[in-house]
């Protein structure tokens, strides 16, 4: 069965707060996630190669340009499920 | 010269298996320290070549492998020169490190690159001139040249395209994008995908089974399916440099080097 936009979210949420040790609570859709889980571009992409692992998806990051929340981030992955 | 520790880089040999670590912060950039190391390291396998039947190349530091050229020395560098001067000096560099390149390429004895996290450009290119590249599935490649207005300029593309095919090559070069270790091994680059932390003790295994077989044997074999494609790697120099001269290239690096940007890393 086809995901939700907000189930897409929910699991990045989910992902992000897991993997960079961020209570869950503290971190919603509309957050800049460089902001939120205090990460470098190098994490991002680290983020990134997660993301495509759990979504078994290809990301090309130039889709990430100018991209910092995870509403939108969760769209860019969306398109691609 | 058995064993060295450098600023950017170390070397050492065992059970006939020489391990090259590099380890110059932030993220194994190569620059003119890195690159007069890996000259100590060429003159040194000369003899150790002798006594080793493989070589792995790894990266000592978390953040990956190596994010490629110095850029930061490139642009204080250049910037700071008569054009002509900065031409020249970004010729002579490329010169030695393609010299230093073609001598891994070429090592009497099977080279491994293990790899992980960051893997871009001039390290992508020091991945490609390895016989093997086994992955850590965290690893992500990347030529982000032509987001600066270049080409790779380590051999990178001549390499690749001996080892791929042409459309793969266009959609690496041409897009600029990074990719997986997964899309890695799909493509045919990587050719053993492990798990996050496993790339050195995956590499050690290989190695060892390597010291199996018979040294000439394995040595007629890679000298049979892995020519140097000398004439594009001479070619690709002169492209680079011709590029360089462009004064959009000195803008794009000035812009990368002084970027506060989050994303510098992405295109």
């Amino acid at each position: 069965m086809m995901r939700t936009q907000e189930q897409t979210i929910d699991e990045i949420l989910d992902l992000a707060a897991r993997h960079f040790k961020v209570p869950r609570h503290k971190i919603g859709p509309d957050d800049d996630f460089f902001k939120t889980l205090k990460i470098d571009s190098l994490q991002a992409l680290d983020l990134l190669t997660r993301l495509e692992q759990y979504f078994q998806i290809e990301l090309p990051d130039y889709e990430l340009q100018g991209v910092s929340d995870f509403r939108t981030l969760a769209g860019r992955i969306q398109a691609r499920l | 010269m058995k064993d060295f520790h450098g600023q950017a880089l170390s070397w050492d040999i065992a059970n006939g298996v020489i391990e090259l670590g590099l380890h110059r912060d932030p993220c194994n950039e190569i620059g003119t320290l890195a690159l007069d190391e890996l000259e100590k390291f060429c003159r040194a396998l000369e003899h150790l070549q002798h006594h080793a039947h493989a070589l792995i190349v790894y990266s000592e530091l978390k953040c990956g492998f190596c994010a490629g050229a110095d850029l930061r020395e490139l642009y204080e560098r250049s910037s700071s020169m008569e054009k002509t001067a900065a031409a020249q000096g970004v010729r002579d560099f490329l010169e030695r490190i393609h010299r230093v390149m073609n001598v891994i390429d070429a090592a009497p004895l099977t080279t491994i690159a293990a790899v992980h996290g960051v893997v871009f450009g001039g390290g992508f290119e020091l991945a490609l001139v390895c016989d093997l590249i086994i992955a850590d599935k965290m690893a992500r490649f990347c030529f982000p040249e032509l987001r600066l207005g270049l080409i790779p300029g380590f051999g990178g593309i001549p390499r690749l395209k001996r080892d791929l095919g042409n459309a793969v090559v266009r959609d690496l070069l041409l897009t600029g994008r990074s990719f997986n270790a997964a899309k890695a091994q799909q493509i045919g680059l990587v050719s053993q995908l492990v798990g996050e932390g496993e790339a050195l003790r995956v590499a050690r295994g290989t190695a060892e089974q390597l010291g199996k077989f018979d040294r000439r044997t394995a040595i007629a074999a890679k000298e049979f399916i892995k020519p140097l494609p000398y004439e594009e790697l001479k070619r690709e120099i002169d492209i680079f440099c011709d590029l360089f001269s462009h004064p959009a290239v000195q803008a794009g690096l000035k812009k990368f080097v002084e970027s506060t940007e989050a994303q510098p890393y992405l295109p």
